[in-house]
């Protein structure tokens, strides 16, 4: 793969207190690639995310997005840059309509409409996501795995060159994981670059063209899919050591 | 000629007939009346803007609104008036920059009890230079401004407001502060300078309760800290606002009225008791109207239509 470096992790660390969430770990994620953190639950994933999007700053380390360094900045500046987030635990505005949620993410970051423009825009994205009816809905009538899909309508409308998704994918039926799985290919096809944290282990040999595998908040190991689910270290860091 | 403009005809209509009051027979007795409440209406209104959305209570109406006083008590023999009035929305703009940059970052709790200490602090400091430096314990205002005239630019004030007040809401920095007072988390994540929002409107609501300040200093001729800097006026703006409802423009109008009004019997009344009563009031709203008067009119409302509805279905 010839393709331009989309993001630079650099020996990135987060401490908190005596517990070392993330220990020097090192990656980095080519323009239009789809790249699947995984690993064991409490290994480090999600504060990875939060490292990227600078909803937590870095201890030591730094991540880049092309000549801007991302882990110097506030979140705030880090979404004008470009970067969109979903959350592991769903993040909507129960007060505001389905619309409005959506309209939140064009407004003040990377895309910054208004007006009728902004409304305009932000059905469109409703009606990626297959939400298109809900729009003047008061966003509390809808379900769970709705107000995930508003969430990444949200994320989208902010016209993202890098797309991190948290979880998205887990607690779908069958039917809207493929959805699910092909709606985040198409966002890849589009130019984007994706960053996804997921354990449905279908959605990951499926999308993801290569995987960082994290245990305990260090890095064990990179690579394509099948290479990375086959490496004994990953096995055990899964499974435990007794398994055969 | 759409909705919004009409409201405003409307609105307008009503400012003029209430600019005749002064003409009323026995007008004085109506402006002690209505001076108060229109005063409270432009506090609450403007204290809502910013505490409606965010939910950080501010008790730091007294240290604003004592600002301006003082202002206007030390400028009036050497600067024109008007230019006093906007010295006082500058000066109070800039003390809510000030007090926002320095616990906006923080958690809510910090901000209130911050912001209740503000008006003691200031206060104290303002005693502290009067006896050393002025020469006296407070202040003479002499000026030829009557009652009307009071009433008049509080009457404005409040139309000015109202007015700041909606094209906020229509306004990108409406739509920040309604997202932050959803999840600032989604806030920050989505572009929004969080505090910055935040310490504007702020700024909004310490201009107003300065002007307010400076407009009714006339009213006492004798300015004292104790006076200007009451912290009881932080509490009762804090509870109109409460009581009439955050989530309207038009909410802390339908608290401030009311209260302003069965107030006004309390204090001639009960004279010992205000503080209690106040506390008591506060309970009452916080358990009982959540969303304030403006909520139970809408419930009120779409009950009404929801009956209307069966009736001809």
């Amino acid at each position: 793969m010839d393709k331009r470096i989309a993001l630079e992790v650099r020996q990135a660390t987060k401490k908190f207190g005596g517990l070392i969430a993330v220990n020097d770990v090192s990656f980095e994620v080519h323009e239009q690639e789809v790249v699947g953190l995984i690993g064991p639950n409490g290994s480090g994933k999600t504060t990875m995310m939060n490292l990227i999007s600078g909803a937590l700053p870095v201890t030591g380390g730094y991540v880049m997005m092309g000549d801007t360094l991302l882990s110097e900045l506030p979140p705030r500046k880090i979404a004008r840059a470009g970067v969109a987030r979903t959350f592991q635990l769903v993040r909507v505005i129960p007060a505001m309509t389905v619309l409005e949620n959506v309209m939140a993410g064009a407004t003040f970051g990377h895309k910054r409409l208004w007006g009728q423009a902004l409304r305009v825009y932000s059905q469109r994205q409703l009606e990626r996501v297959g939400l298109a009816d809900a729009a003047e809905q008061p966003m509390s009538n809808l379900t769970y795995i709705d107000q995930k899909r508003v969430e990444l309508a949200r994320a989208l409308a902010a016209n993202p060159t890098v797309i991190l998704l948290d979880e998205w994918l887990a607690g779908l039926n069958p039917t809207e994981l493929q959805t699910g799985i092909e709606l985040i290919r198409s966002l890849r096809d589009e130019g984007r670059t994706i960053i996804l944290v997921e354990h449905v282990m279908d959605a990951i040999r499926s999308l993801c063209d290569r995987c960082v595998v994290m245990s305990s908040g260090v890095k064990i190991a990179e690579g394509s899919p099948a290479q990375v689910l086959s490496d004994p270290q990953v096995i055990e860091a899964y499974l435990g050591e007794d398994y055969e | 000629m759409n909705q919004s403009t009409l409201r405003w005809l409307l609105v307008l209509a009503v400012y003029g007939v209430l600019a005749w009051v002064p003409a009323l027979p026995d007008a004085g007795g109506w402006l002690s009346l209505i001076v108060p409440m229109t005063m409270y209406i432009a506090l609450a209104t403007s204290w809502a803007l910013f505490s409606g959305p965010t939910h950080y209570i501010s008790l730091a109406t007294a240290a604003f609104y004592g600002v301006g006083t003082y202002i206007l008590a030390m400028g009036i023999e050497a600067v024109p008036y008007p230019l006093l009035l906007l010295i006082a929305a500058l000066a109070g703009a800039v003390l809510a920059a000030l007090v926002g940059w320095a616990t906006l970052r923080l958690s809510g709790v910090y901000f209130v009890i911050f912001t209740l200490g503000l008006a003691e602090l200031i206060r104290q400091v303002v005693t502290w230079l009067q006896n050393n430096f002025g020469g006296s314990r407070g202040k003479y205002v002499f000026t030829d401004i009557t009652e009307a005239h009071i009433y008049w630019q509080l009457l404005a004030l409040t139309l000015i407001v109202f007015f700041v007040g909606w094209l906020i809401q229509r306004s990108r920095l409406g739509f920040a502060i309604r997202i932050i007072g959803g999840d600032e988390t989604v806030a920050k994540h989505s572009g929004i300078h969080v505090a910055g929002a935040k310490i504007a409107l702020f700024m909004v609501s310490g201009a107003v309760a300065a002007v307010v300040g400076a407009i009714l200093a006339p009213r006492f001729v004798y300015i004292e800290p104790a006076m200007a800097f009451n912290p009881q006026l932080s509490f009762m703006v804090a509870i109109m606002a409460l009581l009439g409802g955050l989530h309207r423009l038009w909410g802390p109008l339908m608290g401030a009225i009311p209260f302003a009004l069965v107030w006004e019997f309390i204090a001639a009344n009960f004279p010992e008791q205000t503080t209690l009563l106040m506390g008591l009031a506060f309970l009452a709203v916080v358990f009982y109207i959540p969303n304030g008067i403006a909520g139970v009119m809408e419930s009120w409302h779409r009950k009404l239509r929801a009956n209307q509805e069966v009736d001809h279905g």
